[in-house]
């Protein structure tokens, strides 16, 4: 079982709430999980309704099944300095850096130091262990990057090594590596079941492959019951009207007959089915080029009045319904 | 004043994208917003239908899907505007497209700017090859930078530019500062003494601690690292002041009165939200905002059914289908189809009405099941609605100034010049209403 659970997908597909969702699901019997940010975007504390996260691994939720779920907003900069403090009791340089640039430097302008940092910082807290020599948490989950950037950003040993060859980043960065490229790390994507997340989905996916980092499952979010198909159209196209018509108007909508309230429901109601099948044949079309990459697929539902605390929950119990993730 | 009554009657004023694109004056089109809400396909959309109305227009696109680029015939990475074929001409217009490519549009600066050998050197230069694959930022920073290339060549009378799926929508703003306040740094010099002094000897010239900062950053960097990078920033040292004017030409030029901002959001609480930011944003920077566009908007036929009337009359005909149909006395439905038949012609693409011959027509009960069908689809379309509304209105509340357009959303993908066509419509559409 995969320890680390890094959650991409393409922009807005749900990522940050599917990786709180499934930092709850795998907060059952006892069990802690860590959900951590790294793109410095509180994403997490609006989610949790909580006040903005500060860079400390602080109890925000209590999972469906009475385990703890932790969260940490990694902050590069401040990784930066903490790293730079217990490997180099370095607390003042790390002062005197920052006031010449050099952190700044360090964190947004340098390629591949930043990521450095930030999977650091997740790698190490999925190795750390307690007094007891039990792992800390039992699971860690990242609200990562989107797939445009995802490998880039868990590839960061290429990246580096290409840069420092020597030296404490490079062995930072091969540090980091080996736990990002072992069966420890699992990375998820989420998807919607439209054109372009898809086909995202599917090279984000080949990407990672071909950078020997193991790919887990494909979370399909925001799924849409299909309340109408072609075969009901065809039946509306082939003479229904009158029938519609009468049963609409039954319903107590209205009178039936050629302009009345009924009759002139249909014609924007049809036009309304004859959207959502389009929809529905491609989802249908999608569904399936998804499986087709062969992994183990996951359904969120949309729910209709958006994702709040309660609905988070919910989100959870049904990736829990789903099996092992 | 309560939330209340401003849902009441806190109708925008509608942003007026026809007047927009005429407009002589308008230079340069920015669509920017968070991620995943349709800029590159705004951007395409506003590109052709100026053309189409007779301007000589560049779109300036970044990472489009693969099909909307071929579609526009820029599939490959070249980084030069292509004319853009298919698109309607007769107005005098024209549409050029390119797609950016930033380590090609960072390279060319490199060549432009340095001599051949230093150019040689940067080029190959581990640290700068790392750095224009992609820092964060290279990407915002490069669109600026072509955007003030294309501005500079005066080729297009509009330039319409896409901009990054940033980590946050204020990202291609602080990029280029970064590197600027970068470029300005301490740290730079730091960087740049050994160096510019010359090596070893030069190094007693510098203080103590700037020499304890070379010895902490070799220890952190490696020595080839640091190597690297002081190379890298000795031959770039000539160029910084370049990169420095440049950025700071195409902030102006933001700032300027022929630019105009779209803000893209989708009808949704965090896209909102960021596209507010983004509205205060643009106001503190002084930067022109034209207005929101709100895209992947639902509408509907039968909106004066609600959701709630729909589901009760859905429920009510479930009942009777499953008690069945006969217990009932419905008639069966064929008959009266023979005199509706002929006057009610099917739209193109739709079923059509028109073919009903009663042999298929179905039972009455399943008459009532797809009656039921559609009022639960309908009510859901109705949720939808509301939904989008009142997230809608809390922007509006926010911002009522702000002027806003509404685009509908397609039930396809949108990855031609008829759907950027039908786009295009949409976003001009409420002007056309506006002015009848
Ligand atoms: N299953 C769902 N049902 C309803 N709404 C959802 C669902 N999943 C996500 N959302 C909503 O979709 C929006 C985007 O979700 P989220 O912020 O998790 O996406 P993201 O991929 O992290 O976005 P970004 O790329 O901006 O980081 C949010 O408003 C969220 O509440
Ligand atoms: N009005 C619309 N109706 C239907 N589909 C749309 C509409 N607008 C955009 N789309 C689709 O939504 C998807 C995202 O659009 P687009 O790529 O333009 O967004 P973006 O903001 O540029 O995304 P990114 O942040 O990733 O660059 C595309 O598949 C596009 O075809
Ligand atoms: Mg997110
Ligand atoms: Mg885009």
């Amino acid at each position: 079982m995969s320890r680390l659970h890094v959650v991409s997908g393409k922009g807005g597909t749900g990522k940050t709430t599917v990786a709180a969702a499934l930092a709850l699901a795998l907060a059952t019997e006892g069990r802690r999980t860590l959900l951590v940010e790294v793109e410095g975007r509180q994403g997490i504390a609006q989610l949790f309704e909580t006040e903005a996260l500060p860079y400390e691994e602080r109890k925000i939720a209590v999972g469906p099944g009475g385990g703890e779920v932790h969260a940490l907003a990694i902050d590069a900069e401040r990784a930066l300095l903490d790293y730079l403090q217990m490997f180099y009791k370095l607390g003042g340089a790390g002062r005197a850096l920052k006031k010449l640039g050099a952190i700044d430097f360090a964190t947004t302008i340098a390629p591949g130091l930043r990521d450095v940092l930030l999977t650091g910082k997740a790698c190490e807290a999925v190795r750390r262990k307690d007094k007891t020599g039990r792992f800390l948490y039992d699971a860690v989950v990242m609200d990562a990057p989107p797939t445009g950037r995802i490998t880039r950003f868990l590839n960061v040993n290429d990246e580096v090594a290409g840069l420092a060859k020597i030296g404490p980043i490079h062995n930072q960065a091969q540090a980091v590596m080996r736990v990002l490229k072992s069966p420890e790390t699992a990375v998820h994507m989420v998807t919607l079941l439209e054109e372009m997340p898809v086909q995202e989905t599917a090279d984000g996916i080949a990407e990672l492959r071909a950078a020997g980092i193991p790919v887990g499952g494909i979370v399909i979010n925001m799924t849409r019951p299909a309340l109408l198909d072609n075969g009901d159209l065809d039946i509306a196209a082939r003479g229904a009207r009158t029938g519609i018509a009468k049963a609409l108007s039954q319903a107590g909508l209205g009178g039936a007959r050629r302009g009345g309230l009924a009759e002139r429901l249909i014609d924007p109601l049809l036009e309304q089915a004859r959207e959502h099948a389009e929809r529905v044949e491609l989802e249908r079309t999608e569904h399936a080029e998804l499986k087709a990459i062969g992994l183990p697929t996951y359904e969120l539902e949309l729910l209709p009045e958006g994702v709040d605390l309660a609905g988070l929950y919910r989100l959870a119990r049904d990736l829990r319904k789903q099996g092992p993730i | 004043m309560t939330s209340d009554d401003m849902t009441l009657d806190a109708s925008p004023p509608w942003l007026e994208v026809d007047a927009l694109l005429d407009d002589p004056r308008t230079r340069i089109v920015v669509c920017c917003g968070s991620g995943g809400v349709g800029k590159t396909t705004t951007a395409a959309a506003l590109g052709v239908r100026a053309a189409e109305r007779g301007r000589k227009a560049v779109v300036l696109t970044i990472d489009p899907a693969r099909r909307l680029a071929q579609s526009m015939g820029i599939s490959e990475l070249d980084n030069v505007p292509r004319q853009v074929k298919g698109v309607d001409e007769t107005a005098g217009g024209e549409l050029h497209a390119m797609m950016l490519d930033m380590k090609r549009t960072f390279d060319e600066i490199v060549e432009g700017h340095a001599d051949p050998d230093r150019a040689r050197a940067i080029l190959e230069n581990p640290f700068y090859q790392s750095l224009s694959a992609g820092f964060a930022g290279t990407q915002e920073y490069m669109a600026m930078e072509k955007l003030g290339q294309l501005r500079a060549g005066d080729e297009w009378d509009l330039i319409v530019v896409d901009t990054p799926p940033s980590r946050s929508a204020l990202d291609f703003l602080d990029a280029p500062k970064r590197l600027g306040s970068f470029l300005d740094g301490k740290f730079i010099r730091v960087l740049m003494a050994p160096a510019k002094v010359g090596g070893r000897a030069g190094m007693k010239f510098l203080n103590v601690g700037m020499s304890m900062m070379t010895g902490t950053l070799s220890k952190l960097m490696g020595g080839q690292l640091l190597r690297d990078v002081q190379t890298f920033v000795a031959a770039m040292d000539t160029m910084f002041g370049g990169f420095r004017t440049r950025a700071d030409a195409t902030y102006r030029l933001l700032q300027a009165p022929g630019t105009a901002f779209l803000v893209v959001a989708a009808p949704e609480r965090d896209a909102l939200r960021e596209a507010a930011y983004f509205v205060e944003r643009l106001a503190a920077e002084q930067m022109p905002l034209a207005g929101l566009v709100l895209n992947r908007v639902h509408g509907s036929g039968a909106a004066q059914l609600s959701a709630e009337r729909a589901l009760a009359a859905a429920e009510a005909l479930t009942e009777h289908a499953a008690e069945g149909a006969d217990a009932e006395n419905l008639e069966p439905s064929g008959i009266v189809d023979h005199h509706n038949g002929k006057a009610a012609s099917g739209t193109a693409g739709g079923p059509s009405p028109a073919a009903a011959t009663d042999q298929v027509a179905p039972t009455s009960a399943s008459a009532a099941q797809l009656a039921a069908g559609l009022l639960r689809l309908h009510a859901e379309r109705m949720q939808v609605l509301a939904r989008e509304r009142r997230t809608r209105d809390r922007f509006t509340a926010l911002h009522p100034e702000v002027p806003v357009t509404e685009v509908a959303a397609l039930p396809g993908d949108v990855h031609d010049l008829a759907g950027l066509r039908a786009i295009g419509d949409r976003l001009a559409l409420n002007s056309a209403e506006a002015d009848d």
